[in-house]
Order: structure tokens, then sequence, then C-alpha cells
């Protein structure tokens, strides 16, 4: 749906040149949700502002629904525009005008009848259930309401992709929930493919089938959200898994386990997290298993869960007991000391 | 009372008339420097480097040009451009007269005035409507002029009270008006009475239409 291949973007500043995107190839397929994580500065806003053009790459090319849109003239691509909806951490909303004309006057713009107008607005703050704040203006709604206006202005336009730049950054954590949940309910019911970009890992927990991490303008690690996250690969990847899953040991007492025996993050995904694979491995070999802290999430739609563990035992037996876990699809990672960061890594 | 009709008698009909000269002023100019001074000011937004038609060029000539014109103080412009006055209406006395100077001293000045509150507008928005393939002149009327539609109205305010303060001194060339009266008759032939009075319409005026303008600003204005 979504073909980026090979972008480029330098931005001229004093000081010099800037690298904002190097070389950034992306492939998002027809109703997906596909998440573009990284933290502030990693080029993500720019990418998500090349494929509509917002913001014009020095190299590569933009493919959407197989046109290339760096190749269009001005009036085909605000053609091509219309059909790809955009929702900003803004929200961007006409502070002037009601919630009913901020969603009715860019569809009187592009040449829509009254009636279908009308039919839309209606259509559409009724998806975003915010039918009876029609006749309120922006100043007078939640950051969330805000957010689902500017949601169903960009549905209105009936759009095959729609664009998610930050939409949830600017919102508390309830609001975001209520967010996602729409956001996923659209692209099920309507199948619009959504790219979105966040820094929030909980966002691309919860709705991304696909998610590419992002650092210094390139992407550095890309696949099935489940796939990235249980076995990660990158250091900020790890980083941004590791958000999920506090555990926050101290130093010493690390040590101590380490000497003991051996410290490993295991997790799990979908099925195995329903397995009480350390029984089993307690069982089956010498070892003493001790779980140091442990919590379950979510991802999209299966469960993913990590235990901090304590194996206490022979080297040869705990290797045995790590590769009969890695039998089991349980992902096992040695823990390391991590200096002045108790965070595990 | 009787002091009062007195006056009235004596003084009613000039100061009506100079009342009507000044609005009439006032209005056309007012209307004239609009018309000119909006266009300007979204050009000056526009070509602004790095907006949507960055253009170095347009954008520093047309700074240059209003930054001169706003330079001359507004007695010496209405001399200065006598030529050209008479060229465009054919008359440089008279209300027909003191109307070019008046347009050329006001439009650059809305200008600024409506380039700082075009400025004010969420680049956020227009990127919105940008992206749903919204045309540019329609973005430039539905969305930058009506957001700052409130700083619009400030700003005319403005202008429309430095426009009165100017044709004071058009007086100066027979267009008339209370600023004219005060001065020929209360100052030159020591009318004291008459000054206060035009003073007191003047600045009855003034305030009645900043009272206006902050009205319907705060009536514009949404948030």
């Amino acid at each position: 749906m979504i073909e980026l291949t090979g972008i480029s973007k330098t931005f001229t500043a004093k000081q010099g040149s800037i690298y904002a995107l190097k070389d950034v190839s992306l492939s998002v397929k027809q109703g997906e949700i596909y998440g573009v994580i990284g933290y502030s500065g990693a080029g993500k806003s720019t990418l998500i502002r090349c494929v509509n053009l917002l913001e014009t790459p020095d190299k590569g090319s933009v493919k959407v629904k197989n046109v290339d849109l760096t190749k269009l003239s001005t009036g085909k691509l605000r053609e091509a525009r219309s059909n790809i909806g955009m929702i900003f951490q803004g929200f961007n909303l006409l502070k002037t005008a009601t919630v009913y004309d901020n969603i009715a006057l860019p569809l009187k713009l592009t040449g829509l009848s009254k009636q279908m107008v009308k039919e839309r607005v209606e259509k559409y703050l009724n998806i975003v259930g915010l039918s009876e704040k029609q006749n309120a203006y922006p100043a007078e709604l939640s950051g969330g309401q805000k957010q689902r206006v500017a949601i169903a202005r960009a549905l209105s336009h009936e759009p095959e992709v729609l664009l998610s730049d930050e939409a949830t950054s600017a919102l508390d954590p309830d609001t975001t929930e209520a967010i996602l949940d729409l956001l996923l309910k659209i692209n099920k019911e309507l199948g619009i493919t959504i790219l979105l970009i966040t820094h929030e890992m909980n966002v691309i927990q919860r709705i991304c089938d696909r998610v590419a991490v992002m650092e210094n303008g390139e992407v550095i690690e890309e696949g099935k959200t489940k796939d990235v996250f249980t076995s990660p690969k990158h250091s900020t990847t790890k980083r941004f898994v590791n958000s999920l899953f506090s555990h926050d040991i101290p130093d010493e007492l690390l040590t101590n386990l380490n000497e003991s025996g051996h410290v490993a993050t295991l997790s799990f995904f979908g099925e195995s997290s329903g397995e009480p694979a350390l029984a089993l491995i307690s069982k089956k070999f010498d070892i003493y298993p001790n779980i140091l802290s442990g919590s379950i999430t979510r991802l999209k739609d299966e469960s993913f869960g990590q235990l901090l563990v304590h194996l206490k035992g022979d080297q040869a037996e705990i290797e045995k007991a790590v590769q009969f876990l890695k039998e089991q699809n349980v992902h096992v990672e040695g823990v390391k000391i991590s200096g002045e960061n108790k965070r595990v890594s | 009372m009787a002091k009062i009709n007195e006056f009235l008698d004596l003084w009613g009909a000039d100061l009506w008339t100079s009342t009507l000269q000044t609005f009439q002023m006032v209005g056309i100019s007012l209307a004239i420097s609009v018309l000119i001074g909006l266009p300007l000011g979204i050009l000056l937004v526009l070509t602004r480097p790095g907006k949507a038609l960055g253009n170095k060029f347009v954008y520093n000539i047309l700074n240059i040009v209003i930054n001169v014109i706003r330079s001359v103080p507004f007695i010496i412009l209405l001399f200065f451009i006598l030529p050209f006055t008479k060229y465009i209406v054919g008359t440089s006395i008279g209300v027909k007269g003191v109307i070019v100077p008046l347009v050329v001293y006001t439009a650059p000045y809305i200008a600024r005035l409506m380039e700082s509150a075009l400025l004010e507008v969420d680049r956020g928005v227009i990127e919105a409507y940008e992206a749903m393939g919204i045309k540019t002149r329609h973005i430039i009327w539905h969305v930058l002029v009506r957001e700052s539609r409130s700083s619009i109205v400030l700003g005319l305010t403005i202008a429309t009270i430095g426009l009165i303060g100017a044709t004071a001194m058009a007086g100066l060339v027979g267009g008339g008006g209370l600023g004219d009266l005060a001065y020929r008759y209360g100052h030159l032939r020591y009318e004291v009475d008459v000054m206060y009075i035009t003073v007191i319409l003047l600045i009855i005026l003034v305030q009645g239409l900043q009272s206006l303008g902050n009205y319907l600003a705060a009536k514009l204005k949404k948030d």
C-alpha cells in the first residue's frame, strides 16, 4: 500500500547540513497497522511527512497504491493526498469553527455537495462517538475529543491510508487507550491501512502488526511486532522492550546471584506464556529457578510476558535448561550488570 | 442650556459637515487600504522564506518598500507625493486629493498589521489542510484569514484610529474634517470652545471604535 524506497532527506541549518533520513525503505501492506518507533530526533516525523509529501525527500521514491507521488503534478498530488488521511499530535483543528464545520469545511472545499457533506459529517462523527458535540468549538473539548474530531475529519475524505503523527503523545494514558481502541476499530471495520509514528512503546504494543525502530535517520530493526520485541537485536530496541517491563534489581544483588548461578530474562509469547516452563525445568534438570521479577503484558492480541529468573545449579545443567526453554519458544537472554543503570538489558 | 443652543446654532452645521468629512475620508481610505493592505499582508506571509511560496526576492522588495513608506511622516508624505496624487485623481486638493496620501500612508501599515495577525496562525492547521489536498487559495481564505480574523479586526481598529489622526492633517490640503476644524477655528482663531468640542468628538469616536473593535474581536475569537 505504501512503498518507501531509498528515502534520504537533509536539512540545511546554520551549523551545516543535518541528515534527517538516510536511505530509508519501508513497505506497509494493505490493511495492516504499521508503527515506527524511535526517540525524538530519530527522523520518524520527517519520514511520515514524506509519505504525503508535506516534506519532499531529496532522494528516493514514495509510492502509495503503486503511484509514485514524487512524480505527480501539483493538481494530481492534491487528488492523491485526499486518499491519505493524516492526524497530528497537535490536532490541528480550526479554533474558529465548530466541530461540525471543522469536518464539513474541507469536504466543501473539495467540491462535495451540501447533502453529501452533511451525510459524511454525521456518519464519521458517529463513528468517533462525538455526534452530540457537533456545535461545540474545539476550545470546549478535551484533548481526546479534539483528536476524535481530527480523526473524523481525516476519515470523512474516505481515505485508504491514515497517517498518524504522534497522535496520542499529547494525551493522558486513559485517553491514549481510548484513541488507540478507536484506531483499531477504524482499521478493522473500515479496512483503513494505518502508518503511525510514536515514541511510546505501549502504542506499538497495543495496536501494531509490524514495527520499525528508527535511530539517527535510519531503520535499525524492522519486522512483525512480536518478532522484533521478543528477540530485539539492537540496543535501542532492547531499551524500548525493557520499558514495558521494569525489573529494578540492585546491582549488588545481581552480582551475588550471578556468582551462585545464572540470571536471565525469559520472554514468553502467546501460547508459550501459558506453559509452566519453569516448573518443567526444575523437574527435568538439577536446577532451582527463582523468580526475581516478572510481568505480563499484551502485544496486540497476544500476551507477552517476561520473567527475570535466577537459575541456581551446575553450569552444564543450566545450559541444558536454557536449551530446553528455547525449544519451548521461550526467548532467553543472559543478564549482565549494567553499571550506573540498574535497568536490566 | 441656552448656551448650548447658541453654540450649536453657531457651529452645529460646521461640526456636522466636518464630522461627515472625517467619516468620508476615513471610510473611503480605509476601504481602499484594506483592499491593498490585506493582500500585501498575505503576500508577505506567503513569500516569507521557508513558507508556502517562499520567495526571497519578492519578500525583500515588499519589505523595503513598506519600510520606506512607513518611515515618512504623514505630513511630509502628503506634500511629497502631490504630483502622484494629481496623476491618480486629477486633483491634489479636497477630500478627493487627500484620499491618495491617506491610502499610501495606511495601506503599508495595514499590510504590516495583517502580516503579524496572519503569522499567528498555527502552521500545523495549514499543514493539515495541505495534507487533505485543499487548494492554496482556499487555505489562504478559509484557514489563514479565518483563523486570524480576531487579530485582523484588532489590527484594523488600530489602523482606523491611526487614520483618524492622519485625517486631522489632511485639512492642510483642503480635505476638511474634524481635525481641520479644530486647527483652523480653535487654534488659528482662538475659538477654544470649538477646539474642545471637536477634541471631545474625536475622543468619543476613538473610544467607540476601540470598544467596537475589542467587542468584535472577542466575539470572533473562539478559544
